[in-house]
């Protein structure tokens, strides 16, 4: 799908790590690639667009310079364009975990094994990384990884379990065909009787149902009970029945994803609520040579808009440069007039 | 105008509202805790509120995809509303709502 998305595990070493592959990263990539520096990009998600691929790629954006309607995909899809020349890498379905000064700049662990050592480090995250939205549900917690899962990665551990699937989206609902047949019984619990998810899915869902082999409850979860990570029981709620209890060994949620900070809290950089300040000349953090731009920085007068992370990313790579090529002249150019700027954009 | 907020501590919050402002966006400026990601796209579910029942039927129905995106709010009860669906008016003038819980 992309042009240059790696497996994870590897070793590289390049100008520039970019935290996040949204369109403010993507642009970055751009700006950065003019001045002749190489980046690596590091995304959760699994496709480059951020935001504007995972929540909104369908709906229209009106405010993007030149461009008078543009939806997050095809906005996504025409920085991918614009930014193949400088042929990126990416790393895709990791988290940058850890970052650590080196010799000569940083070095940026993924939570997938990845390593990329940089000279400039760019935290271009958005609001976060996007993680599963967890249930506010009183002591949830306790049974993560024990008996509450936010995703299936191994199917065997649901054989011949009692497992509960909370949520009404296309994963509640793949997740409750997928795992009907393994395991020892399925109660899909969701607050309404519809579903935001492929019709298809919906009526396998319903044919379960009147075959009596999944269990619906239109309800909500009020509490859990168990020992340790262990659940033996969830207390649920509706109209009808008011509370009532239902065995269970296994709960998953389903509610989609939610930005959060994530690990970049960590890595020793300044911050005002869970944003990085930067001065609003070279968009850098107060640690040299890491800067941030997009949704993640403030500054007096920051706006949340497109634009004005596109205008970050642009001096951003000014200063990157002069950390990257300390001993090389910076040459400011237009793409207009510019020979050697179009041979880089391959039109020359 | 007034938009009637109570917060996740229980604490009552009597806000300046504005004609054709969205109910989230009244919360957002007077920096109540409200996350409301996606920017009033209703395409994240994380400004939900719960309305005050003697206000309910005052409010527009929601349309099919404040709905559906409801079924990826969490804590989702029945006066669950999104609120930058709510577009004050004078008829609304006084509406009570309650932040709901977010993910943890």
């Amino acid at each position: 799908m992309t042009a240059n998305a790696v497996p994870a595990g590897g070793q590289h070493k390049t100008d520039v790590a970019v935290i996040g592959a949204g369109p403010i990263a993507l642009f970055a990539v751009f700006e950065l690639g003019l001045l002749d520096l190489k980046t690596h990009l590091i995304d959760i998600l699994d496709r480059p667009g951020g935001q504007c691929a995972e929540l909104y790629p369908e709906k229209p954006i009106y405010d993007i310079p030149g461009l008078v309607e543009v939806s997050g995909q095809g906005l996504t899809d025409r920085l991918m364009d614009q930014i193949k020349p400088f042929n990126p890498t990416f790393h895709f379905s990791q988290m940058a975990e850890a970052l650590e000064k080196t010799a000569d700049g940083w070095r940026v662990t993924t939570d997938a094994g990845t390593i990329i050592e940089a000279r400039v480090v760019v935290v271009a995250a958005g609001g976060g990384s996007f993680t599963p939205k967890k249930p506010p549900i009183p002591g949830i917690e306790a049974y993560e990884n024990g008996s509450v899962f936010y995703a299936v990665r191994k199917m065997e551990r649901f054989r011949d379990k009692i497992v509960v699937i909370a949520g009404g989206g296309d994963s509640a609902l793949d997740w409750t065909l997928n795992l009907q047949p393994i395991a020892k019984k399925i109660l899909l619990v969701h607050h309404r009787d519809g579903f935001r998810a492929a019709p298809d899915s919906v009526n396998k869902m319903r044919a379960l149902v009147a075959d009596g082999k999944l269990e619906f409850h239109i309800a909500s979860i009020k509490s859990l009970a168990g020992a340790g990570d262990k659940l033996d029981a969830i207390m649920l709620n509706n109209k009808e029945r008011g509370d009532y209890r239902v065995e269970a060994e296994m709960l998953l949620p389903f509610f989609g994803l939610t930005m959060k900070l994530g690990p970049v809290a960590n890595f020793g950089i300044g911050l005002h609520e869970n944003l990085i300040p930067v001065d609003t000349e070279k968009f850098e953090s107060n640690v040299p040579s890491i800067f941030a731009i997009g949704d993640i920085n403030t500054y007096p007068g920051k706006l949340k808009l497109i634009l004005s992370g596109f205008h970050e990313g642009a001096l951003m790579a000014q200063q990157a440069f002069r950390y990257c090529r300390p001993d090389e002249k910076l040459r400011f150019q237009y793409t207009t007039s510019s020979t050697s700027l179009q041979k880089k954009l391959g039109v020359a | 105008m007034r938009l009637i907020v109570t917060d996740r501590d229980g604490k009552v919050h009597e806000l300046e509202a504005r004609d054709g402002w969205r109910a989230m966006e009244v919360i957002r400026d007077a920096n109540l805790p409200l996350t409301a990601e996606c920017g009033g796209a209703c395409a994240c579910a994380t400004c939900h509120v719960y309305v005050d029942e003697a206000w309910a039927a005052k409010l527009a129905p929601a349309e099919k995809q404040e709905i559906e995106m409801l079924d990826f709010g969490v804590a989702v009860e029945e006066n669950s509303r999104l609120s930058c669906q709510i577009i004050i008016s004078a008829e609304l003038d006084g509406l009570k709502v309650t932040l709901a819980p977010e993910s943890l």
